[in-house]
């Protein structure tokens, strides 16, 4: 079966959803996410969703969950490159993606996760 | 008239995707604007998920209507699965008898122009939804 790839950046791991996805795919997709976050011990998850045209619930309710599961594993996923259109839609499907974090692009999405991995180093200096 | 149509089975998660493929076609074809088009296939989304997983499978009949005056896509989702014994429940948020988040029927609905459904248990169900230019 297809796999979506993930790449790992510094602590990172970035994902980049080019095909149109069929629903095993994208379960497939959190499974591999998970066992990676902790393989390669990333701080962060990047998602760019900006080449997929639809989100419907159950593209939706996986990212929500692998937000919810990264967070568990003290990873912060950040959703970026969302389309107007899409996010118009998902509204009135009503989905809001509360769990998720979003940004509106690769750059700004990782600038979240590493801000967020400064304040952690620095909390780390405390404790020494 | 209806300038084309064609019908799809559904019976697997790639055919999913298949009738998401088909109703960008024809929702290109007619003129639908980028928000409407997005709209119709994450409805036309939906509603496939709903036939596979509650159905049992079933066929979508997508027309795409092109007649002075009226441009959009109207589609056709049957079923022969156990039919829904409550419809208003089931168009309501959160109402889910498996492991979806109950938004499918809804949230086509929002997404729709026109919505119509006909369920008896035992017996199946039909949805028809239409998204005009």
């Amino acid at each position: 079966m297809d796999r979506i790839p993930i790449l790992k950046f510094g602590n990172a791991l970035l994902v980049t959803i080019q095909v149109d996805m069929h629903d095993r795919l994208a379960t497939a997709l959190e499974e591999d996410l998970t066992s990676k976050i902790v393989e390669a011990n990333a701080k962060g998850v990047l998602i760019d969703i900006s080449a997929l045209e639809i989100v419907d619930s159950f593209i939706g309710r996986m990212l929500d969950n692998i937000a919810a599961v990264s967070r568990i594993l003290d990873a912060d996923t950040v959703v970026v490159g969302m389309r107007p259109a899409v996010a118009i839609t998902l509204v009135e499907l009503g989905l809001s993606l509360t769990g998720v974090k979003t940004a509106l692009n690769v750059e700004r999405g990782m600038a979240l996760i590493q801000a967020r991995l400064r304040t952690s180093d620095l909390d780390d200096d405390d404790e020494e | 008239m209806t300038t084309k149509s064609e019908r799809l089975d559904i019976r697997s998660s790639d055919d999913v995707v298949r009738v998401r493929q088909l109703v960008r076609t024809m929702a290109i074809a007619v003129g639908l604007s980028l928000v409407d088009q997005t709209k119709i296939i994450t409805a036309a989304s939906e509603l496939a998920r709903n036939a596979l997983d509650y159905g049992g499978g079933g066929f979508v009949l997508a027309e795409q209507v092109d007649m002075v005056g009226r441009r959009g896509v109207r589609l056709t989702f049957e079923d022969r699965g156990p039919g829904i014994a409550d419809i208003d429940a089931a168009l309501k948020d959160g109402f889910t008898t498996g492991k979806g988040m109950g938004l499918g029927l809804g949230g086509a609905r929002r997404l729709s122009n026109e919505f119509s459904i006909h369920s008896k248990p035992g017996e199946g169900t039909k949805i028809v939804i239409a998204r005009w230019k």
